[in-house]
């Protein structure tokens, strides 16, 4: 089940990207914390532990929704709207 | 004058505007930067896109300081230069570096005020990097701004005004509130009285979200102790002890944080001298009332310089942009600044009231486990640091973060410090402003270190902190 749902923008324009090779939407408006974790639990894992994160802080303080697309560019989840096409690799896949 | 760069504000929220206001209102033409896409700052943050909701659905109470403050920024564009989406990341010998469209850009400034806002403060607890466990503020910015709840049965746990004023927005808008967990005790809100006279409408406020929540059956519990979120992979309930009981309840949605911090680390990399706040247990910049810091040419307002709400930062804003004029020998309106002062003094008396209501869990340091992840970035340990001081003989902050590389990772502390402190001391034994203030570093947030090593940063280069990747 994924962490967050929605309580407005239901029927905004589909965005579509991929979240580790699968297809996936967002809506219109959407970061892509929010995008993502409408459709599944976490958004990394950690260096060390191998912890499964999700963000915290929602507004760029704590650095913990950091993701990445598929050409390795690196991008904080929480402050980065969703643009079509884009192609996220998060390296959750492993234990999903 | 037109020979004298402009002046920079950091921060378009309350008090960022305001200050942009009096300087154009003046005649001089400041340079905006924020990290947001839009203006309005925490409180009144903005969409992405409309959303069907209206103002007063998003702002509540607020809705008309939300859109006057909105429409005054909207009104000064031609006449100041604004640049969104643009992260200040270090400030030196009068210049700014500033990451802003995948570039970095060098500027010149000639008075610099610092309107940066504040963000959530937290105590870790066992469980507390669970998916699914979001700080307060976390929690209202998915709701506030991207109209997504954080779980369809929520726990809101901590303490600080908004811990009832979330709850309550997320009850209002569908989201079943499982129950509000107050580590405050009960007899804590009788300080409210106090702030009573001083402003009827926001204690009455609060009350009303506490009756309110209580009329839906939300339960209210106080004086909560031994916090500590469970569940495998994402959050899936709540431990508490209350008088002696342990008690639990299920939920996938946790919002916690106890009160606010000021970000300060602009402050500090423009060498403003800083003292320990007994009250917000933190080190802030000094500053006069008008808002000058110890440095001449830096001016401090809002949340940043010390916790005092959105009011006051709207009041404080435009007073530091006055000190500004006024320490370049423009004309201003005296009797407006007196006015500005005095109500900030006002207010100032009733957050000391506010702020009794919600008193910081003192024994935190003391009872938190060994085992509790400390520094979420790190992945440090509180019996780590602990064994950390003891071995090594630790009493100083900065210190500690070398050896332990605590305040180290990619929040720099924000998230940890607040705890590393309280854990140092009381492992020493010693007043939580004993072990020192830990010290701010460039880039005060990732930034892609292309950007940093464009910015062509001399000898200092060596030392940066672990940048970005
Ligand atoms: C998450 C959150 C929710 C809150 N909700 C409420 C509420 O519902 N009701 C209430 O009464 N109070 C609320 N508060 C308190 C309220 O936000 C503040 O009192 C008020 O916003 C302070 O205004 P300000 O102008 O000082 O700072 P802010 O409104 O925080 O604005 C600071 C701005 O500075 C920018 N900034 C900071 N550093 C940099 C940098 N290095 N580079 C570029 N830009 C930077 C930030 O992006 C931000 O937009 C909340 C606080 C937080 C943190
Ligand atoms: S969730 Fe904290 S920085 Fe994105």
């Amino acid at each position: 089940m994924p962490l967050l749902h929605r309580i407005a923008r239901k029927d905004h324009p589909v965005i579509a990207f991929t979240l580790d090779g699968a297809p996936c939407e967002g809506r219109a408006g959407d970061t892509l914390l929010s995008a993502i974790l409408n459709r599944t639990e976490s958004l990394r894992r950690t260096e060390f532990t191998g912890e499964p994160r999700a963000g915290f802080c929602q507004m760029g303080a704590c650095q913990d929704c950091w993701v990445a697309t598929e050409t390795g560019e690196r991008l904080r989840a929480c402050t980065t709207p969703l643009q079509p096409g884009m192609n996220i690799v998060t390296g959750t896949a492993r234990v999903a | 004058m037109s020979e004298r760069p402009q002046p920079l504000i950091v921060g378009a929220g309350p008090a960022g505007i305001r200050a942009a206001e009096a300087l154009v209102a003046a005649g001089l033409c400041p340079l905006v930067v924020d990290e947001a896409p839009a203006c309005g700052g925490q409180i009144y943050r903005q969409r992405l896109v409309q959303d069907g909701r209206s103002t007063k659905d998003l702002y509540g109470s607020e809705a008309g300081k939300a859109e006057r403050l909105h429409a005054a920024f909207a009104a000064l564009e031609g006449r100041i230069d604004y640049w969104p989406q643009a992260l200040l990341w270090n400030l030196r010998d009068g210049v700014a570096d500033i990451a802003v469209g995948g570039t970095s850009r060098r500027v010149a400034y000639d008075g610099l005020v610092l309107a940066t806002g504040a963000t959530d403060r937290v105590l870790p607890v066992p469980g507390w990097t669970l998916p699914g466990v979001f700080t307060l503020g976390g929690s209202q910015v998915a709701l506030k701004a991207q109209g997504c709840a954080i779980g369809s049965r929520v726990v809101f746990a901590g303490s600080g005004p908004l811990l009832y004023l979330v709850a309550w927005q997320y009850m209002k808008a569908g989201v079943e509130v499982a129950a509000v967990l107050d580590a405050a005790p009960a007899s804590a809100k009788l300080n409210l009285i106090k702030a009573l006279p001083l402003d009827p409408g926001i204690v009455l406020r609060g009350a009303r979200f506490v009756a309110e929540l209580r009329l839906r059956g939300v339960v209210i519990r106080s004086g909560i102790e031994g916090l500590r979120f469970e569940g495998e992979g994402r959050v899936s309930g709540v431990i508490w002890r209350e008088g002696g009981r342990e008690r639990r309840l299920a939920c996938d949605g946790v919002g916690y944080g106890l009160a606010l911090r000021s970000e300060t680390q602009l402050a500090d990399l423009a060498g403003c001298a800083f003292r320990f706040n007994q009250r917000d247990r933190a080190w802030l910049p000094v500053r006069d009332a008008a808002g000058r810091a110890s440095v001449a040419g830096v001016y401090l307002a809002g949340d940043g310089a010390g916790i005092a709400g959105a009011d006051a930062a709207e009041r404080a804003g435009e007073r530091a942009a006055l000190a500004l004029l006024e320490d370049r020998d423009l004309a201003i309106d005296k009797a407006r600044a007196v006015t500005l002062e005095a109500e900030l003094a006002r207010i100032g008396k009733l957050r000391d009231a506010l702020e009794t209501a919600f008193p910081f869990p003192a024994h935190w340091a003391e009872t938190i486990d060994d085992a509790t992840t400390l520094c979420r970035c790190e992945e440090i340990t509180a019996g780590s640091i602990r064994e950390a001081v003891n071995r090594l003989d630790i009493s100083e902050i900065n210190r500690l973060k070398a050896v332990s590389r605590v305040g180290m990772g990619r929040c720099q502390g924000r998230m940890c410090s607040a705890a590393s402190a309280e854990v140092l001391a009381a492992a020493t034994a010693k007043p939580l402003d004993a072990v020192g203030r830990l010290r701010a570093q460039a880039p005060v947030k990732p930034i892609p270190l292309a950007l940093q090593l464009a910015a062509d940063l001399p000898e200092a280069a060596a030392n940066l902190p672990e940048a970005a990747e």
